[in-house]
């Protein structure tokens, strides 16, 4: 065989292998074993999984629920589906202190796992920012700040 | 015959590190304070850009590559190389400014998002490019060889680009004209221009360097034209500065 035609058999090959697995991992589902955290809806439908499991936990914290106590290191409080979360609002304990940006109506990552009470443990509270940067403004609209977080 | 190239690429970066000073002049000085994230939210000027930076450059390597393969003429093998190697530069800086920010805003320098493991993977797959082309010595089983691992690579592209859209993630989704305020995007769109000429200017100068080799090679294909830490064989006599005592 000439060697541009080999070449160009093989130029072939490895674009139907790239474009073959790129085509696999955008809508093959594999995207759907790919979890990087779950949230607490779906920790609730699979309650029995996530005791024990080290698992993470995705979320907004709900308004007036966040309790920190100094002397013990412990900070307390609840993670919903979006920023008013009546379903299932779920009660998350860490022994950290909470990372700066830590705060009411912000998106939040646990790592930890479900406590046989119905209380998710976490090693490591995570916050997460929007893609939204703001001036900040005379007040700040937090609701907006976290739209993205609304979203998941 | 290779000095307007040097010039061009040497020109190309003094214009993106100016260009680089005056957006992060504005973007420390000028712009305001992130509502959120106070001053930390500077360091938004130069990760994004770098990205966009990263993911063109790989982008330009992938299509290098296409033509390699496709015509067999070492420019393009060269051109290749230039921007894998630009990329990874790029790559390797965005993990790290990443981490940087990442730890007082999320509070951690490292977790296994799916944008930050699919960009360790990008830095992975491309360094592996490097390597794999250098460990082959014929030159036309190495451009093949260089050419398809890039093309395979490049498939972690998109997936970077579309991780914070597929998937559950940490990491802030894709920015763009509406989420970011008009007196940050100055400075994000000027930092971004100069990466742009950054990439060019490092890419231009490289493929240069290494088409210069390439053509050394063609033309004294058993001389080494620089020493090579991977091949180990003929390199058993312990190298002695001349005139050194035995």
């Amino acid at each position: 065989m000439k060697p541009a035609i080999q070449r160009r058999l093989f130029l072939l090959g490895a674009l139907l292998v790239a474009g073959g697995a790129l085509g696999v991992i955008a809508w093959g589902g594999i995207g759907d074993n790919l979890v990087y955290f779950w949230t607490p809806a779906q920790v609730a439908a699979n309650a029995d999984k996530a005791v024990g499991a080290t698992i993470r936990l995705g979320g907004v914290v709900q308004a007036g629920t966040v309790h920190w106590e100094q002397d013990q290191q412990l900070l307390t409080f609840t993670v919903g589906e979006s920023t008013v979360d009546t379903k299932t609002p779920l009660q998350v304990e860490a022994k950290s202190a909470p990372p700066q940006m830590f705060r009411e109506g912000i998106g939040v990552v646990v790592e930890g796992t479900m406590r046989t009470d119905g209380v998710f443990s976490a090693d490591k509270v995570m916050v997460k920012h929007s893609n939204e940067y703001r001036a900040p403004t005379g007040e700040a609209d937090v609701k907006k700040l976290y739209a993205t977080v609304e979203d998941l | 015959m290779t000095h307007r190239s040097y010039i061009v690429g040497a020109v190309l970066l003094a214009i993106g590190f100016a260009t680089m000073a005056v957006g992060h002049f504005i973007g420390l000085f000028v712009a305001p304070r992130e509502a959120m994230m106070g001053d930390v939210g500077r360091i938004l000027y130069v990760h994004v850009p770098t990205a966009w930076g990263a993911l063109l450059l790989y982008s330009g390597a992938f299509i290098a590559a296409i033509g390699s393969m496709w015509t067999g003429r070492r420019g393009w093998d060269a051109a290749t190389t230039a921007m894998v190697e630009a990329g990874t530069v790029m790559t390797f800086l965005l993990l790290v400014q990443g981490s940087l920010w990442a730890r007082p805003t999320w509070g951690t320098y490292w977790t296994w998002d799916p944008r930050l493991t699919t960009s360790a993977v990008l830095a992975a797959a491309f360094g592996v490019v490097l390597l794999l082309r250098r460990l082959i010595d014929q030159p036309a089983r190495r451009a093949m060889a260089t050419s398809v691992a890039t093309i395979v690579a490049f498939v972690d592209v998109p997936i970077v680009y579309f991780s914070v859209k597929w998937w559950n993630s940490l990491h802030q989704p894709v920015s763009n004209l509406g989420s970011v305020d008009s007196p940050m995007m100055q400075p994000l769109l000027i930092a971004a221009i100069a990466i742009m000429f950054i990439g060019a200017g490092l890419s231009i100068l490289r493929f240069r360097i290494e088409l210069a080799r390439l053509v050394a090679e063609e033309a004294a294909p058993d001389l080494p034209d620089m020493p090579d830490p991977l091949h180990l064989e003929g390199s058993d006599k312990p190298v002695q500065a001349e005139g050194s005592p035995s």
